[in-house]
């Protein structure tokens, strides 16, 4: 995967499929430190800390329908070979909490890529989920979180054109907002 | 310089949009997207995009949804179209420039893309 988006991207659909019904990311970007950390947390139905220590293993998976997983070893590979890590947390019916560290300025470390179509494909994706999106960078902070966008919608779905459209200018609009200009 | 999307922005959409809501809630077609870490890595999120821009253009109501892996890997990006009373057709290997067709072929001709077919689940 060529960018962190993409492995975000991965790690909300890992929430959604574990049945979560509430989904906390939170992306920091901090310069002083050289450090990108991103950290996803649900409420799904989580794992047995014998599963959860051995996610990482691209042989270990839950599913039926093949008898691997590749989107946490990848993560993780792509957040070793850029001087972080991976680290998994859960709790049976409680859900899991996934963080990923890297160094920002490393030679290796992907670029965070289309953040706002990887919100899209999550908030759009799957009725029934809510998320709540935190991006601080230098101390400046970004958040949406769907279910107060739900409660100023009244009936009217996420999904119509209308909001569709106002939810991709308002993520690149914020996540843009963000950005220092070059020094 | 544009003007900063709002949530004034969004309770004036609520106004507009719930004229037409009950048509909208009604509507028959889902067209879904294979979201797991293959569909991801073929490329799927970049065909969601390509599918949600082409409806928007062509101002069809449709519901786009995504689903995990179903095991059929080196066939993805997977996209499904459902309609109420058709089978449900999966289409293997989309990008995004081959959406504009397959809109326009299945959704509005009514006309399956054969050549681009992997399966069929018979209407339900």
């Amino acid at each position: 995967m060529r960018e962190l988006a993409l492995h975000i991207l991965d790690v909300l659909e890992n929430a959604v499929e574990a049945g979560a019904t509430r989904i906390t990311l939170t992306i920091e970007e901090d310069s002083a430190r050289d450090r990108f950390t991103f950290i996803v947390w649900d409420n799904g139905r989580g794992m047995p800390p014998e599963l959860a220590d051995r996610v990482l293993d691209p042989f270990v998976t839950t599913r039926q329908t093949r008898h691997v997983g590749l989107g946490l070893p990848l993560l993780a590979a792509a957040a070793e070979r850029a001087g972080g890590g991976v680290q998994v947390r859960s709790e049976p019916g409680k859900g899991t909490e996934v963080s990923a560290s890297f160094q920002l300025r490393h030679w290796d470390r992907a670029p965070l890529g289309d953040l706002p179509g990887t919100l899209l494909a999550v908030i759009l994706g799957k009725e029934g989920v809510d998320l709540t999106y935190v991006h601080r960078v230098d101390g400046r902070e970004f958040r949406l979180d769907t279910a107060e966008l739900r409660q100023v919608l009244g009936g009217v779905p996420l999904t119509h054109p209308s909001v569709r459209r106002w939810l991709q200018e308002y993520l690149q609009e914020g996540i843009a907002g963000l950005q220092r200009p070059f020094e | 310089m544009p003007k900063i999307k709002s949530l004034d922005d969004l309770r004036r959409i609520r106004e507009e949009a719930q004229q037409g809501l009950k048509v909208r809630l009604e509507t028959g077609t889902r067209i879904i997207v294979g979201m797991g870490t293959c569909g991801i890595a073929a490329g799927a999120r970049d065909v969601m995009r390509a599918i949600l821009e082409e409806l928007d253009k062509r101002k069809i109501d449709a519901h786009v949804e995504t689903v995990g892996c179903i095991g059929m890997c080196s066939c993805e990006p997977l996209v499904d179209i459902e309609q109420a009373g058709h089978a449900r057709v999966t289409y293997r290997n989309i990008k995004p420039d081959m959406v504009p067709r397959l809109i326009e072929e299945h959704l509005i001709n009514g006309r399956v893309v054969e050549e681009w077919v992997v399966g069929r689940l018979p209407a339900s």
